[in-house]
């Protein structure tokens, strides 16, 4: 670089360059949390799928699923788990694990509660119900 | 003979070595993961697939902070010219993180998740199970600890020391690394939110502040081992870091395309995400122009490969793989697929493992009492170093792959197969990647050995004899 751009001159465009992109970035932030009230089944989830959500955490279900797109690649997609299967597959699904099926992907078992069964299709429902632009592309995920 | 300049810079030895005593530990539960790809049920149900995940990644974030931290521990008081303010504190935290970090990972392994949560009282402030965030709130609130400890200490050591460019950058990225784990306690059971938010610590850290901490350790070593003029080295580091924050800020939303955020983030990310290879670029060029220009011939080579190793990997892995599938329309089709973890694969190992290697190998030897590893110590680093990378690059073309394919019959055929059906017929790939992955543990049992290897008498002539090796 040439000696006419200084040590300063670059030192001053960072700290301009960063707090410009620091508050555009907290401007949209506060634009999308405005909007997100329209893109999302309920403003509040209610306290069913407040209690999936808290399941879905303590089994650590990421560790293995993705949920739109996120979490770890071993395991289905399940932000349309609710649309792909129903219901009362999912529920039936979560109770018959493990298969056992030699060779074959395990899923733990986690002896879930009706109560905890159903809270955790509330959660898988309303995840299914967010505007995510359409994604995933089909209904396998 | 007295290497260190500042004795206190001593505290960064334990720091280096309880890092790669965790990688070595990270590596093991990765190779347990690639064959739970292939063959499902190993280790079911004592090691299930989500905790071996856990580990491997908790591992992996926790061995890089102890380099971070070593690194600072190191390059802070030799830039600030003064002793540490409080090695003593720093002695204790490290032995803090590491307790906590080890109990951690024994709570993972010896009682279920679920379990874990109670145990540790997560009903009270709900913050675990969030993918790279499953630690227990305790654990949380613990790293929020040392962290302050030790940016109080680093803190204190360069304000009343002279004040570098280099040691600002690196402050300014410790202190945004800090502020944004905070958000890992923000838990809100609209999901949308808690997704949009998560992101603030994951992305913010490894495609924003972590960048200036990568640049600060890697501008450290330069100027040690080229002898470049120091103002040069910082005018440098100031572009980089400005091309890092600005794209990588708004880039941000290339991972709200898909999550219930609004649809302009499509434009938003996608722009200026795909300007994101842009700082690593300008750090491969950074690190071969600095070596080019050197002043002096510094006698340890092995760290001179690992920061041109740093530069070029970084590059690949986080700027052109991140580019394949940063922009909306490809990563509609790529999104939570192999390919992301082809990416995440190599961009981790190239920018972060690659730049905590570098510090630890400049500043080990040193740390040891020697001025420089002798000729068959480094001969064999500089093995393990090309083994770890090739090896790396084989596990990201496996893995891409096993991407594309799973992309073509998952998601863009007429007759889309379900997840399940696809990855039986990855399998091929899998096996690839996993041999690839005993091919970087031999890398890393390599890089292991090396810190033991003495010369013998007629090693130092082989190694005259022949400087086209190195």
């Amino acid at each position: 670089m040439s000696a006419t751009f200084t040590k300063s001159m670059a030192r001053n465009i960072f700290y301009g360059g960063t707090v410009f992109s620091v508050l555009l970035f907290l401007a949209l932030t506060f634009h999308t949390t405005w909007k997100l009230p329209g893109r999302i089944p309920t403003a509040t989830p209610s306290p069913e799928v407040a209690r999936g959500k808290h399941l879905w955490e303590t089994r650590n279900c990421i560790g293995c699923h993705t949920l739109l797109g996120e979490g770890a690649y071993f395991a289905p997609e399940l932000g349309n788990v609710y649309q792909r299967r129903g219901p009362e597959f999912i529920k039936v699904w979560i109770k018959a694990q493990p298969t056992k099926v030699p060779g074959r992907r395990q899923m733990p078992q986690f002896h879930f509660t009706d109560q905890q069964l159903d809270d955790l299709v509330a959660f898988l429902k309303w995840a299914s119900e967010i505007n995510t632009e359409n994604w995933p592309p089909n209904i396998e995920g | 003979m007295q290497l260190l300049q500042y004795k206190s810079q001593a505290v960064a030895k334990p720091y280096f070595i309880a890092a790669i005593a965790l990688f070595v530990a990270q590596i093991l539960f990765g190779l347990v993961l690639g064959l739970q790809y292939v063959i499902g049920d190993v280790l079911f149900p004592a090691i299930p697939f989500n905790i071996a995940r856990m580990v491997h990644t908790n591992l992996l974030i926790v061995w890089l902070l102890f380099g971070f931290m070593g690194a600072a521990y190191y390059l802070v008081p030799e830039e600030s010219e003064t002793e540490l303010h409080s090695p003593l504190l720093a002695y204790v935290m490290f032995w803090v993180f590491l307790i906590a970090g080890a109990l951690t990972i024994v709570g993972y392994l010896a009682v279920p998740y679920a379990t874990l949560a109670e145990m540790t009282g997560n009903e009270v402030l709900a913050t675990m199970g969030r993918e790279f965030l499953e630690q227990p709130t305790i654990t949380k609130v613990g790293i929020v600890i040392v962290a302050l400890a030790f940016l109080y200490n680093i803190g204190m050591t360069i304000l009343k020391g002279r004040k570098t460019a280099l040691s600002t950058i690196l402050l300014i990225g410790l202190i945004g690394l800090a502020v944004f784990f905070l958000f890992a306690f923000y838990n809100p059971s609209n999901l949308v939110k808690d997704k949009y938010f998560w992101w603030w610590v994951v992305h913010l850290w490894v495609e924003g502040v972590w960048e200036l901490i990568m640049a600060a350790i890697l501008g450290f070593v330069l100027l040690k081992i080229t002898g470049v003029d120091r103002e040069v080295i910082e005018k440098w580091l100031y572009v980089i870091i400005t091309l890092a924050l600005v794209t990588g800020v708004i880039g941000t939303g290339h991972h709200y395309y898909w999550i219930g955020a609004p649809s302009y983030w499509q434009w938003w990310g996608g722009i200026f995400s795909a300007l994101e290879p842009l700082p690593f670029f300008a750090m491969t060029v950074f690190c071969f122009n600095m070596v080019n220009r050197r002043r002096r011939q510094h006698p340890n080579k092995a760290a001179t490969l690992w920061a041109l190793g740093t530069g070029v990997m970084a590059f690949l892995g986080a700027g052109v793989w991140g580019f394949l599938h940063t922009l909306a329309p490809i990563n509609y089709y790529t999104h939570g697929t192999q390919i992301t973890a082809a990416h995440g694969h190599l961009a981790f190992f190239g920018a972060y493992v690659m730049v905590v290697l570098t510090i630890i190998s400049y500043a080990m030897p040193l740390l040891r009492g020697r001025e420089v590893n002798p000729e068959r110590a480094q001969v064999l680093e500089m093995w393990s170093f090309w083994l770890m990378t090739v090896s790396m690059v084989f596990i990201t073309l496996f893995l891409t792959a096993a991407g594309l394919l799973q992309v073509w019959l998952q998601r863009v055929i007429p007759n889309p197969q379900p997840f399940m059906e696809v990855q039986n017929q990855l399998a091929l790939f899998y096996w690839l990647r996993w041999l690839a992955g005993v091919a970087f543990f031999i890398g890393l049992v390599v890089y292991l050995y090396s810190f033991f290897a003495k010369d013998k008498p007629q090693a130092v002539e082989a190694g005259e004899i022949q400087p086209a090796a190195t």
